[in-house]
């Protein structure tokens, strides 16, 4: 009777889908996905740089990691929207200022990059360099070699560890509310705040970190998938997210028959 | 016709670090020639092939392909890198065979054969289909065309892989002891193909340790030891008379153990 009287199933049920709940998930959702593709972007660059001939690129590529991965992103998130503006005012090339999202999304975007670059280097070095060599025999110049036969087989290698880091920066999102960036986390901490229905308000940030992280899994066995063509069976992997993916086809496949 | 060969290689040196592997090696084709390069492992016979595309720089010397520098052009006499563009231009008119094969998993054996004729030469899809069928036809793969290199046997890889070098119309392939790497019973059917390719007048060099595919097929042996040309001749003279006695010593070896 106690643990009744100290949970009210009704806030959860009320709010789960409130606009002002969806918001904060639709921007969850954005920040993951945009910081996760420019971190992409970032990672392979900085991947490609730790190849070149010169050492000085090279040592930029080191350099980043180290900086970016050696502190926390909390730190980070606090550097890009509060210290960087007090050391060098109106550094951004608009306004001068960026806004908390803008900071909030740099700051996970370059944070993230840093783990790219070791995930896309360690995918650059699983291709065998026949592979390359064999492509630079048919006339392939260097950045199509790249493009059309290294990356597309280091992705095979690439996409377990980058939907790990995907699920990670679902959550790790939530550490921009400390800049007032009203994503999911943040939402619910000024509703539990107000209202003191902790339990209430974690459960329902819960039970939506856990749907997208879901759908996440779903996702990266689909993409896993799709770049393991041309493998054999034994070198793929049934994974949580594979098996759940096929789950779900067969659901839906159902409900159509039905 | 033009008065240069297809192909000169001239006083050419290749050191891997401190370890001098080609010695000043010269050698020229003909148009239309088959060479068989022999010589004991570790002569250098490999490392020749790849200094003729440029898979492996050059200390000094120089080699022409068609009356053109490959991998360097001369300032003022003295040797500089080419750009990876024209490099690129040189190795579409060269093909390769590697002794493993180096198919693009990620594609099918058509794909593996269309890749560079679409995305270098720029053919439309429908005429690398045209030209990658009719080669893998001519291989003897017309039934694999949508198997990817892990569903073939060596022999039928290999065998794409002599197709993809094909499709981009070389006039002059290079085979890198395209045989070692076979089970035994393989060995045969790419060796065919080969042969075929010789009779119809292909410009080949040919690493091998085949004796009797260097005999049959061959116009001229190039002995090769300690990054020289020790002996170069025709077939019938090197295997009746070899004239230097580390030829003798190089065939007893390998007549006593065949």
């Amino acid at each position: 009777m106690l643990l009744a009287g100290t949970l009210d199933w009704g806030v959860i049920g009320n709010n789960l889908f409130s606009d002002l709940v969806l918001r904060g998930v639709r921007l969850t959702i954005v920040l993951t996905v945009l910081s996760m593709s420019i971190g992409a972007v970032l990672g392979t660059a900085f991947a490609l740089l730790r190849g070149s001939r010169f050492s000085a690129l090279r040592a930029a590529s080191i350099g980043y990691i180290w900086l970016f991965r050696g502190t926390p992103l909390l730190v980070q998130i606090v550097f890009w929207y509060f210290a960087l503006p007090q050391l060098w005012p109106g550094w951004a090339p608009w306004n001068g200022q960026l806004s908390s999202f803008q900071a909030g999304l740099v700051a996970l975007s370059v944070n993230q990059g840093a783990y790219m670059t070791e995930i896309m280097r360690a995918g650059l070095l699983s291709v065998d360099p026949g592979q390359a060599e064999a492509a630079r025999s048919l006339g392939m110049t260097a950045p199509l070699t790249m493009r059309r036969i290294v990356l597309p087989q280091a992705m095979r290698v690439v996409i377990p560890p980058v939907g790990n880091e995907f699920i990670a920066m679902l959550k790790n999102s939530s550490l921009v509310s400390v800049i007032s960036v009203s994503e999911l986390f943040l939402v619910a901490k000024l509703q539990y705040s107000s209202t003191l229905r902790y339990l209430e308000w974690l459960i329902i940030v819960s039970i939506w970190y856990l749907a997208l992280t879901t759908l996440a899994s779903v996702g990266q066995a689909w993409l896993e998938q799709r770049f393991s063509r041309g493998r054999g069976r034994g070198e793929r992997s049934a994974g949580i997210g594979e098996r759940m993916a096929r789950a779900l086809g067969r659901l839906g496949r159902r409900e159509i028959g039905a | 016709m033009t008065g240069h060969a297809l192909l000169e290689v001239v006083d050419v040196h290749k050191r891997f670090g401190t370890v001098e592997v080609l010695k000043g090696i010269s050698l020229t084709v003909e148009r239309g020639e088959v060479v068989a390069v022999l010589g004991p492992s570790g002569s250098g016979k490999s490392t020749l092939l790849r200094c003729i595309n440029h898979l492996e720089t050059i200390e000094a010397g120089r080699i022409l392909f068609d009356g053109r520098m490959v991998g360097y052009r001369e300032i003022n006499g003295r040797l500089r890198p080419e750009s990876d563009r024209r490099t690129a231009r040189v190795r579409r008119e060269i093909g390769m065979v590697f002794q493993r094969f180096n198919l693009f998993p990620h594609l099918t054996a058509l794909g593996n054969v269309t890749e560079a004729p679409v995305h270098v030469l720029g053919l439309s899809r429908a005429e690398a289909r045209e030209r990658g069928t009719r080669l893998l036809v001519r291989v003897g793969l017309g039934e694999r065309l949508d198997a990817y290199p892990s569903e073939l046997s060596g022999g039928q890889q290999q065998r794409v892989a002599i197709a993809r070098a094909l499709a981009m119309q070389p006039k002059l392939m290079l085979f890198d002891e395209a045989t070692s790497a076979l089970d035994p019973e393989l060995v045969g059917e790419v060796l065919a193909v080969m042969r075929d390719l010789a009779a119809e007048g292909m410009t080949m060099v040919v690493v091998t340790h085949e004796l009797e595919f260097a005999r049959d097929a061959a116009r001229r042996i190039a002995f090769i030891d300690d990054g020289v040309v020790v002996e170069e001749g025709a077939p019938a003279e090197f295997f009746a008379a070899p004239r230097t006695e580390r030829a003798r010593t190089f065939l007893a070896r390998l007549l006593a153990r065949g």
